[in-house]
């Protein structure tokens, strides 16, 4: 006998309103439910977010001029959206598991990615470029709304092996699933939904509303706010200020402790904007206008956690340099690692197709060989 | 006579059939007001609006699954896939209902639906986007598959996959999206022509030749007639078919080459193992297996995925591998 499905009452707050503990000009601001969860950010918690969203952005920022270079073939950047993706994954444990898009850059490098490892995708060298497991944190997935499924077999695979609900920090863990506004029209996504309410799921799906899905706004994906979808497969939800990092960080961190309480899963939309391109092959300017953006300019999560920094003198400008310094370096070898990057021999591209031996892999690849070496004994005979 | 790129070529097709019928709709993502991410549908939102050209939620399978709806309703729907790696959510409605409701109804559903799509690598993206998918569709009864290799083929191909009371499936070569040739875009097309031998589905010798035949279909025409071009300075006449059809195959002008030459070879981008290559193969040896000299020889895709911006060269059929299989037949 299954158990039938209850929506829990009360858990989320109302997906019409906004979360925010920190407003654009920097105040922090109280509220009821998700206020706790932020008690425990101190100086040094906030002074470790906002280098975080520094150097996210200054990565994000060398990324998009290696581009322009040539020496990326593509690059999706995550301007403005530091703050969603800092402040939320600043809740994870280690333990936990993440499935991110392709634009999850800030994430990463909370999770310990060593951010040059994202170039080889970008610059077509490699279909990944670091360990999934070392980090917890999944290889980008390109096809919208396909990795939040897999968010979901793997917050199973964790209730299985009974990591939740056990009351013991180093135990309980939970998963969460980056995706965008566009996503969430997938099928998959609605799936994934499904998924996670039957089998009660230790899954946050985290969306951030970056109001753009390359040229299509978000209105055309969804006629109410997204945080409306989850209630309706049983699935609580709440939508919060993605450009306050505090917030983000708050309400991730209770969806995330009732996923690995057993509570099950939970859905957030962080309303944030996307500052720059869709990627680089892409040009705003024939689908949007420049006020919009500069309306959204003056809600830059940086500049909001910068000035409660200052005003509250949790940082002083000894630190802000500090943090400009380690930016300016990292760029520095992130711009210097990339043009190292090279594509092995061609015979590379047979290697882990399968696991164990396979007949035509190995046929192809020595055809493959065959064919170059013809060509250097041309060369040669020269 | 307008020198034209093969997308504004498209874009003139989809022009003339949208003016000609107004229940030809356009459909898919960022198709509106930026044009799609090729430019392809540039304009067309400005001039027929947002009924005509819309924009549609980021849903593959409900892209083509509303087409379907609105193919039932007397629409003629045009759905944009963005590429070729991203129509698998929309396989299961393309496969199990789309190819299959003219069948389940003996005939009483027709269902006019064109699914454009660029298909293809050698243009240095990432992951999912320069796959050649087609064999997995032509491997199903029900669907039209074509590809078009020129801006002229582009133009008229896409007004008569329109007419088409079938389901076509419409690659559009995106590695050649930008190359131009002469279009007549005031021309009439004869829409009635979707038969095999003439119209949509009729190959054509783009250059003719007596030593070998080579074949292929969207982006590898060009790279054939390339291959032609050095083979001629070597004194091999290479005969260069265009395929333009993927399902069903005009093997009659392949055989006809094929008893001319005695040798051939395929290309594709596709991966050989399971590919349109193989089905060709299977065929002509039936078909022509007196005339043969030699094997027919397949070049395209390894049994692997589509490999990474770095290493698509050694992996597409480029003018080396083609030429190395020319010599291969050569060679019996
Ligand atoms: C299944 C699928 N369809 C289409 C695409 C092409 N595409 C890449 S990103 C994108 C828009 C995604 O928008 P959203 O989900 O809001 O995420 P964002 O890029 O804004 O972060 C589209 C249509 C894709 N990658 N996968």
């Amino acid at each position: 006998m299954t158990e039938p499905l209850t929506v829990q009452p009360g858990t989320a707050s109302d997906p019409t309103t906004i979360v925010q503990l920190l407003d654009a000009e920097g105040h922090r601001h109280h509220h009821p439910e998700y206020g706790p969860f932020a008690a425990d950010l101190d100086a040094d918690a906030l002074r470790a977010m906002y280098r975080d969203m520094v150097l996210t952005r200054a990565f994000d920022t060398q990324a998009t001029s290696l581009q322009r270079q040539g020496e990326l073939g593509l690059w999706a950047p995550c301007l403005g959206q530091e703050g969603a993706q800092i402040g939320s994954a600043h809740a994870l444990a280690p333990r936990d598991f993440v499935f991110p898009s392709y634009r999850e850059h800030g994430v990463a490098l909370v999770r310990g990615v060593d951010l040059r490892d994202l170039l080889p995708l970008f610059r077509g060298t490699r279909h990944g470029g670091w360990d999934p497991r070392a980090h917890n944190f999944h290889l980008y997935s390109i096809v919208i709304g396909s990795h939040t499924l897999h968010a979901v077999g793997y917050a199973m695979g964790v209730q299985r092996d009974g990591d939740v609900g056990t009351g013991d920090p180093e135990r309980d863990r939970a998963v969460v699933a980056y995706f965008g506004d566009g996503a969430t029209s997938q099928g998959d996504v609605s799936e994934a939904l499904v998924f996670a309410a039957s089998a009660n799921a230790p899954v946050v799906f985290f969306v951030q509303n970056n109001h753009w899905a390359i040229s299509v706004p978000t209105t055309v994906q969804s006629r109410v706010p997204l945080a409306q979808r989850g209630p309706g497969f049983g699935v609580p939800s709440v939508r919060v200020d993605g450009n306050d990092p505090i917030a983000c960080y708050a309400v991730t961190r209770a969806a995330l402790e009732r996923a690995r309480s057993g509570a099950g899963p939970s859905f957030v939309e962080a309303v944030t904007y996307r500052m720059g391109a869709h990627t680089t092959s892409d040009d705003p300017t024939r689908y949007r206008d420049r006020a919009e953006e500069d309306l959204w300019r003056a809600k830059d999560p940086i500049a909001r956690l910068k000035a409660h920094l200052l005003a509250e003198s949790l940082a002083d400008e000894a630190f802000l340099a500090g943090v400009d310094e380690e930016a300016d370096e990292l760029a520095a070898a992130v711009r210097d690692h990339c043009r190292t990057l090279e594509a092995g021999p061609p015979e590379q591209l047979f290697d882990h197709v399968y696991t164990a031996p396979h007949p035509l892999v190995a046929e192809e690849r020595a055809q493959m060989t065959e064919f170059e070496a013809g060509f250097a004994d041309e060369e040669g005979a020269r | 006579m307008t020198a034209t790129a093969l997308a504004r070529a498209i874009n003139a097709g989809l022009r003339a059939a949208m003016e000609r019928d107004d229940k030809v709709i356009l459909m898919g993502e960022d198709i509106g007001p930026l044009g799609g991410v090729f430019r392809v549908t540039d304009g067309l939102h400005k001039d027929f609006g947002p009924d005509r050209v819309v924009d549609t939620p980021l849903a593959e399978s409900g892209i083509v699954g509303t087409a379907i709806g609105l193919a039932m309703a007397g629409y003629r729907p045009v759905c944009e896939i963005q590429f070729d790696g991203f129509i698998f959510p929309a396989f299961d409605q393309i496969t199990t209902q789309l190819a299959k409701l003219t069948y389940r109804s003996l005939g009483d559903l027709q269902m006019p639906v064109v699914i454009r799509v660029p298909f293809g690598g050698g243009i240095g993206a990432i992951e999912h986007h320069s796959e050649s998918p087609e064999a997995l569709f032509a491997h199903t009864p029900g669907l039209r598959i074509v590809a078009p290799a020129t801006a002229a083929d582009g133009f008229t191909m896409i007004q008569q996959a329109i007419a088409s009371p079938d389901p076509v499936l419409f690659l559009e070569p995106k590695s050649r999206y930008w190359d131009k040739a002469d279009v007549d875009l005031q021309a009439e097309v004869d829409l009635s022509e979707t038969g095999v031998t003439t119209g949509l589905h009729a190959a054509r010798v783009v250059r003719p030749g007596s030593h070998a035949t080579v074949v292929g279909y969207g982006p590898t025409v060009k790279t054939l007639l390339a291959a032609a071009e050095v083979a001629a300075g070597e004194g091999t006449e290479l005969e260069v078919i265009d395929l333009r059809s993927v399902s069903p195959i005009d093997f009659d002008a392949i055989t006809a080459s094929v008893q001319r030459t005695g040798r051939l070879v395929v290309a594709h981008e596709a991966p050989t193992f399971f590919g349109p290559g193989a089905e060709i193969a299977a065929r002509v040896t039936e078909r022509c297996f007196y005339h043969l000299e030699a094997p027919v020889l397949r070049v395209g895709g390894y049994h692997t995925p589509y490999p990474t911006a770095k290493h698509e060269e050694s992996y597409l059929p480029n003018l080396d591998r083609v030429l190395d299989a020319v010599d291969r037949v050569l060679a019996y």
